[in-house]
């Protein structure tokens, strides 16, 4: 007994033929389709090449266009010729002019001589597949298709858009469940025979004539009317990408190709001189039949139909460039933004180095230069510290930092006196964690050494930008994790929004806070606020300050710790 | 895009074919070797000028991906440039006294070059100081790559320039002939690019790199593209609007994905900054043939002279194409 190869080439027939040969010499007969639009001279050159293989045997000619019937007629005669022709043959197995196989051919002969009765055919129903690509799953049995899809697609597709509008629907031959799957398979004399000699034949024929991408449906429905063991898998290792078509292996998947323990391999990049240099060489050593385990390729290629269609996420480059709200995360990692509280605590930074970890910037934003951590002049990923360069593309600018110190929470100050063109991105961005005490602005004029009457034009104007600020983190839509303090209801108790802040950041250092910031001495505050009062301008977003008396916090003044337990 | 705008820059690409025909006169024949061209060859083309030093290894390079055939166009050179390259057996090359600038710096000759000899080839364009390099570039020929693409139905292929500097003084290391530049050059910025997208041509418009963070750090809209396109199925309808930045029909710019996936991606190593650019950037002010009055160099020149440093601690050496695809300056995409 023995297995016979039908292969359906269509180009690389050099790659075919020495294939072809490897098998005819290893006593398994092959019938070669070559497809009928490959030129007379390169199909006389295959012929000439294997004339001296009693073996191989050439059936008639059709023209196989991509989700056409031809593919399953030349299957059909190629079939009967290998029936008719070699009556050894017990499996035949459907190739490809572009497979190759990966185990010696005993190997395979004694795999399916332990299984005299198995068919290998994917066969699944329509309602279980997952897999097609341009939707068309059960429609692909119901509507007819006579239109090609390569070169007549506005016909192929308005005709499609007419019988769904119409409900047209076939009527599939009585007995017939539409099963779908791989085009590649491995049947038995038996059931092959028993499919092309059924009395029927030709009203399937008729029926499948029509259907969309018959290759994949003929084969695999009428095996279940016939078959008694039907094993739904495909011996050829074939994987296909997003837009349904194979996978090309290449000379650097040999490794992963010789450990998947698969009998057949397709597609094969016709130049990949190694891989058919090594798979077709004559070793004999047969070893213990192994199930075939493509695992490994299958996730290296699910990772990469994965890398197409979602990326790496908070990515910004040349060839992923999401529009909004599509990029599957704005930025690559959380980061936490802190406005307000290096006016309100003396060396909020290095405190916040050292309670919660991570790299923690000064005003990234700032209108000057970029503060980076520990002033550094050029960052991570060789950015440059020129607000020019920044404020030419915030965006940009944030998001590159973002995905340069991924591994590393970043933390920095924002307020009203940065440049407020990155508020919106920020906003709407679920890694950020913005946390605001809204008009500590105020305390670094309180302690500046300015004329009032320019302190109050400032106030005003920072006022009116971190009200507009507080407007969009105020959005219902707004992603971020935003948490607003008024500087009045912060000083009241400090540590209790810190400690949350904190445990956001690292949840699983789980340490109570013990040393509290240092804040700014505020004596005197609540005067300041009514001296900008009485010139006229209304500091709304600092809370309530009553005139003269001062918050309680003054004992940090005296330098002592702010204890709590 | 209303079909107004879509019928201007259907002028406009009929428009830059014709200049590019104009300009055919420009060029006169040194080598012609078209006629050992394969019908599936892949091309590489190139305008050069006083570059021979440079030659030997930019020659071997490219036959070492896979590259069939050359053709170059030599703008003048007086240094054994064109003797050379005539005597390369795999290369073309024409010559010109024209002006640089007038040809929209060389752009016009090649895109009649690639409109002639081009058509139905996969076509590499690139200056001599530019390194192409793909996924997988170390294991795969470029027809591994184009076979692909073609299998994918993809028609261009982005590849963005990354500016490789040396440690220390540009010249402190002086390049030889026949050596591989990414062994003087071999740093590069990993992160500091800034993005946009052009409305009109749809393309990605990428800023930044040691040159803008160097040069331009005062004046960002100035700082040199770092967006190209230097592979494409050819068609003789196609025309290269601005250097490879562009292309139209505006279908070939789009070599990003819009939806959050990622498309496969090359780079461009760029090593212009050998010990060969002080005297270059001081002949090319001399000259002023290049863009935007020559102001990029004119940038250069400042900068070198009080600064010759591009090296920062945080400069990433370069390793391999898996380093770049790592740091996210190109794509595998859904090739594996």
């Amino acid at each position: 007994m023995s297995v016979g190869y039908i292969m359906l080439c269509h180009t690389a027939l050099h790659r075919a033929a020495q294939v072809a040969r490897h098998w005819a010499q290893r006593d398994c007969p092959v019938v070669i389709h070559v497809d009928k639009r490959v030129g007379r001279h390169h199909f006389d050159k295959l012929k000439a090449s294997l004339a001296d293989l009693p073996n191989v045997r050439f059936s008639t000619r059709h023209a196989c266009e991509w989700g056409t019937w031809g593919i399953v007629a030349a299957t059909q005669q190629a079939a009967e010729l290998m029936l008719k022709s070699f009556p050894e043959v017990r499996h035949v197995c459907l190739t490809s002019g572009s497979c190759l196989p990966l185990r010696p051919v005993e190997e395979m002969v004694k795999y399916l001589e332990d299984r005299p009765r198995t068919d290998f055919i994917e066969s699944v129903t329509t309602a279980d597949v997952t897999w097609t690509v341009g939707g068309f799953d059960a429609e692909r049995f119901t509507l007819r298709f006579p239109f090609s899809w390569k070169k007549h697609r506005h016909l192929f597709d308005a005709y499609v858009k007419l019988q769904r509008r119409v409900n047209f629907r076939r009527r599939i031959p009585k007995g017939l469940v539409p099963h779908l799957g791989s085009q590649w398979w491995c049947l038995t004399r038996q059931t092959l025979s028993a499919i092309l000699e059924d009395p029927d034949r030709k009203t399937y024929d008729n029926y499948f004539k029509r259907v969309w991408i018959p290759d994949e449906s003929y084969f695999q429905s009428m095996v279940r009317l016939y078959s008694t063991n039907v094993e739904s898998r495909t011996l050829t290792l074939t994987k296909f990408d997003f837009q349904g078509k194979p996978h090309i292996f290449y000379d650097d998947h040999l490794q992963l190709l010789r450990r998947s323990d698969c009998f057949i391999a397709r597609k094969i990049w016709p130049h990949a001189d190694r891989l058919y240099k090594v798979f077709l060489a004559s070793d004999t050593n047969v070893r213990a039949v192994a199930e075939p385990n493509p695992g490994k390729i299958d996730r290296l290629f699910a990772k990469a139909v994965e890398r197409r269609t979602r990326g790496r996420a908070g990515l910004y480059m040349q060839s992923r460039y999401p529009n909004d709200n599509w990029e599957n995360g704005r930025t690559c990692a959380a980061y936490s933004v802190f406005e307000g509280f290096s006016d309100l605590f003396e060396n909020f930074e290095t405190w916040l180095n050292k309670a919660a970890g991570g790299r923690v910037h000064g005003h990234l934003f700032a209108p000057d230069r970029v503060q980076f951590a520990g002033g550094e002049s050029v960052y991570n990923g060789a950015m440059s510290d020129s607000a020019a360069l920044r404020d030419y593309n915030p965006k940009s600018f944030l998001c590159n930092l973002i995905w340069n110190t991924r591994g590393e929470r970043q933390c920095f100050q924002f307020g009203p006196k940065d440049g407020q063109d990155i508020a919106d991105f920020m906003a709407y961005d679920p890694n950020a964690q913005i946390s605001v005490i809204s008009g500590a602005w105020a305390l670094p004029l309180f302690h500046s050494n300015l004329n009032f009457s320019d302190i109050r034009k400032r106030a005003a104007l920072l006022q009116k930008i971190e009200a507009a600020h507080l407007g969009i983190l105020r959005n219902p839509y707004v992603k971020a994790r935003v948490r607003i303090w008024t500087l009045a209801e912060f000083i009241e108790n400090p540590m209790e929004p810190l400690q949350t802040i904190i445990d956001e950041i690292s949840p699983r250092a789980m340490r109570r806070l013990t040393e509290a910031p240092k804040m700014v001495d505020l004596a005197g505050f609540g005067q300041f606020l009514q001296n900008l009062k009485n010139q006229g301008m209304q500091p709304l977003l600092m809370g309530d300050f009553p005139v003269g008396d001062d918050p309680r916090q003054n004992s940090a003044r005296h330098g002592r710790p702010y204890l709590v337990k | 895009m209303g079909t107004l705008s879509s019928y201007r820059l259907r002028l406009a690409r009929k428009r830059w074919r014709f200049r590019a025909f104009r300009k055919r006169r420009e060029l006169r024949p040194v080598a012609d070797r078209t006629n050992i061209i394969g019908p599936s060859d892949i091309l590489v083309f190139c305008t050069l000028r006083n570059e021979r030093v440079r030659l030997p290894y930019f020659l071997r390079y490219y036959r070492d991906l896979g590259v069939n055939h050359f053709f170059f166009v030599d703008n003048d050179s007086d240094d054994g440039t064109r003797e050379y390259l005539a005597e390369q057996t795999d290369a073309s090359v024409w010559t010109t006294k024209h002006s640089y600038k007038r040809s929209r710096f060389g752009v016009d000759w090649l895109n009649w070059l690639q409109m002639r000899h081009g058509h139905g080839h996969w076509t590499l364009l690139v200056d001599p100081d530019e390194f192409f390099v793909y996924p997988f570039c170390d294991t795969r020929s470029i027809r591994a790559l184009t076979d692909w693409l073609d299998a994918s139905s993809i028609k261009s292929f982005g590849a963005m320039l990354v500016d490789m500097y040396p440690k220390g003084p540009i010249d402190a290391h002086p390049y030889r002939e026949g050596q591989d530049p990414m062994e003087i050059a071999c740093w590069f910025d990993s992160g500091n690019y800034m993005i946009k997208k052009n409305k009109i041509y749809g393309n990605l418009w990428i800023q930044g790199g040691p040159r803008a963070r160097a040069f331009f750090y005062d004046n960002p809209e100035r700082a040199p593209a770092m967006n190209k396109i230097p592979l494409v199925k050819w068609h003789r309808d196609y025309t290269y609007v601005s250097s490879t930045h562009m292309l139209l029909p505006r279908g070939l710019n789009l070599v990003y994905d819009e939806w959050g996936g990622e498309k496969a991606s090359g780079c461009l190593l760029h090593a212009k900054f050998l010990d060969t650019f002080a005297i270059k950037s001081a002949e090319e002010l001399e000259r002023r043939q290049h863009y935007a009055n020559s102001h990029e160099y004119r940038a250069y020149n400042v900068g070198l002279k009080a600064n010759p440093d591009l090296w920062c601690k945080w400069s990433e050496k370069y390793i391999n194409w898996r380093q770049l695809e790592i740091l996210g300056l190109m794509s595998k995409g859904n090739w594996a």
